[in-house]
């Protein structure tokens, strides 16, 4: 699904020239749930960005689903983007003047889908996450693990292939974070892949596989036992 | 996808409704003022007879003096009586009308009514088919009633309503400095604006209301208005046919760009012949202008009114330059909303398309001020004592042009913005908010 090789991601000024990742070289198959860890400022989420085909790579090799994704124009990107991934942001990143039914409909506007089948997802995805009572409340009317739920309802109504979390629990208490993890668990049990970049060893343990970055380069995969013997 | 577009925006535009208030205010000011100089403008200069401007003629001849002479310069902007009285002899062209403004005292046959003071026009036959004129009853004269000098007119459909209460009054006689006129045809209001066919009396707002063959006129020694020119020693009545003095206006329709060559030609011709007999002192100095022409030569747009759009139209340029700042602000304030649709999957161009929607639909509310402020400035315009302000009307073409000028100004204000906006790199704003 997730096909890296020897990827680099530099940022130049005019004095300095940045590595925020060199030679990853890394695959996630169908059904893993992934976790990325390292230290802050270590190329995690420059990682992520260039999963979620947020930047464009400086150097190597980069297939999405099969598709290379390296010198695509922006609206070739842009709807490989909003049909083959979700995201879930630390942040939640809801937009306020929204209601949650209108922030989830917000990847299925860009998909051009008809007026009926999008009612149908984003009815469906606020039921899966336990929202669909609230539908027309806004985000600030929201608790924080709530808000992150909707999050993860507008990442998942696009039903992709791939979601990608960027410290999805960072600003949730311990039982919020439980409730959202169980939720990511959910969808990677029903088939979507999950990449998720944490900092909490705790819910590095509970994904298949763990991917180490130091210094912009993955230097330790561990494989969960039960998905190594399994793939 | 617009609908949706349309509702961001508007939700948008909601969320700080100081700011939107703001951008309608600078454009539909920048709007007002520029539309309503543009208006004044539209209408001074406009065709006052479409469809025939480009063949209609005036003619100018150039009888003066020797003294003062220099090549090329314009010649006399109207005729002496002797040279317009022997090209309407000549009669070479399709259609020619001579003609000078004048005023005379109407005597009512009403009773209870004091004598009018009335502005006409001392013309000949072809005037009327040749301007087009509109009749209501009646008709103008024929070429036999100018060689007989025949003693009749064609008048105002509101001078027949106040002479006889009527406008079915073909028949009727008048008595105009002591003499009996029968009226023969009753025109509509017809005030063709400018009054192109003769500026001497001033380009707009001039009430002609009465027209009296040409022979006529010189008959009854009718008076005449506007601008005269004379020259050499004063001898006898400056009215007269041998008189050196310019006063009258000679218009002259051709169907084809050859004829109006020929015409040409032809005046050339005249006024080597006159040259030639010692009456005109300066070579063939002649100029054959199409109505377009004609008022362009004459520069009958008052220039502090181009004056004015220009100052109104920089005006909005400062008013468009304001909301380009506003746009800016408010589009790069929503740099974490525009990363999150870029995150979920809208490209560059449809954020461009959104952020766009929204300044026109400021443009809108701007063009509907705009229109608001330019009604109020026409209405100001008309109060003032200029003799053009009657004119100052906003009509349909112009209400078009309000409107497409405020979309057009908010889609070039909002352009910088919008693609400001649609640069914006998503990653970073995801991790910063």
């Amino acid at each position: 699904m997730l096909q890296m090789k020897d990827v680099s991601k530099v940022y130049r000024t005019e004095m300095v020239e940045t590595h925020a990742v060199r030679d990853l070289t890394l695959e996630v198959r169908a059904g893993e749930f992934v976790a990325v860890t390292g230290p802050s400022g270590s190329g995690k989420t420059t990682f992520l960005n260039i999963a979620g085909l947020l930047e464009d790579l400086s150097g190597g090799e980069y297939k999405l689903d099969g598709v290379d994704v390296k010198g695509l124009d922006d609206r070739t990107r842009s709807k490989l983007r909003n049909e083959k991934i979700g995201f879930v942001f630390q942040s939640f990143n809801l937009i306020p003047d929204l209601n949650l039914f209108d922030n989830v409909d917000v990847p299925l506007r860009y998909r051009k889908l008809a007026r009926g089948e999008r009612h149908k997802r984003i009815e469906t995805a606020l039921e899966r996450v336990g929202l669909a009572s609230r539908k027309r409340h806004y985000p600030a009317e929201l608790s924080g693990g709530q808000q992150q739920r909707v999050a993860i309802a507008r990442a998942i109504a696009g039903e992709p292939t791939l979601l990608l979390a960027d410290e999805p629990t960072g600003n949730l208490d311990s039982q919020m974070a439980r409730e959202v993890m169980q939720l990511l668990e959910d969808l990677n049990a029903q088939g979507t892949i999950v990449v998720i970049v944490t900092h909490d060893p705790e819910i590095a343990a509970r994904a298949h596989r763990n991917i180490h970055i130091v210094d912009g380069v993955a230097s330790d995969v561990e494989r969960a036992p039960s998905l190594s013997q399994a793939v | 996808m617009f609908a949706y577009d349309l509702d961001l925006a508007r939700r948008s535009l909601r969320r700080n409704p100081g700011l939107t208030l703001l951008m309608i205010v600078a454009i539909g000011f920048g709007v007002g003022a520029s539309m309503t100089t543009l208006t004044v403008l539209h209408v001074l200069s406009a065709d006052p007879i479409p469809g025939k401007s480009q063949k209609l003629h005036n003619v100018q001849l150039d009888p003066r003096e020797a003294d003062g002479y220099i090549m090329g310069q314009e010649p006399a902007n109207q005729l002496t009586r002797s040279d317009a009285e022997a090209l309407l002899r000549d009669h070479k062209a399709d259609r020619q009308a001579i003609m000078t403004g004048g005023s005379v005292a109407v005597e009512p046959q009403r009773p209870g009514l004091s004598p009018l003071r009335i502005r006409g026009r001392w013309t000949s036959t072809e005037f009327f088919p040749m301007f087009d004129v509109p009749f209501l009853t009646g008709s103008g004269w024929t070429a036999d009633d100018d060689t007989a000098h025949a003693r009749v007119a064609v008048i105002s459909k509101p001078l027949a309503e106040k002479l006889f209460g009527s406008i079915d009054v073909v028949g009727f006689t008048m008595r105009m400095e002591s003499t009996e006129i029968r009226v023969i045809g009753v025109i509509d209001d017809w005030h063709p604006e400018p009054h192109f066919f003769d500026l001497s009396m001033g380009a707009y707002n001039v009430n002609e209301q009465l027209y009296v063959p040409w022979t006529t006129s010189r008959d009854l020694k009718l008076g005449h208005d506007g601008e005269m020119t004379c020259w050499g020693e004063e001898k006898g009545d400056q009215l007269d046919a041998g008189a050196p003095c310019i006063w009258i206006q000679y218009w002259v329709e051709l169907a084809s760009d050859a004829k109006a060559a020929a015409y040409y030609d032809y005046l050339v011709n005249y006024s080597l012949e006159q040259f030639r007999k010692g009456r005109y002192r300066r070579p063939p100095n002649v100029r054959l202008r199409t109505v377009t022409d004609w008022l362009d030569s004459e520069n009958v747009v008052p220039s502090d009114a181009k004056l004015q759009t220009w100052v109104a139209l920089s005006f909005l340029v400062v008013c468009l330059v304001n909301t380009v700042g506003l746009l800016l602000t408010k589009f790069l304030r929503r740099s974490a909303e525009i990363g999150v649709r870029r995150a979920l999957g809208a490209s560059r161009g449809a954020i461009f398309t959104q952020l766009l929607v929204e300044a026109s639909m400021i443009g809108v509310g701007g063009g509907a001020f705009g229109l608001l402020l330019a009604w109020l400035g026409l209405w100001a315009v008309r109060h003032q004592p200029t003799n053009y302000s009657a004119l100052a009307e906003l009509d349909l073409p112009m209400l078009g042009a309000t409107f497409a000028i405020a979309l057009g100004s908010s889609l070039l204000a909002g352009v910088f913005p919008a693609w400001r906006g649609c640069q914006i790199a998503p990653a970073l704003q995801l991790k910063s908010h």
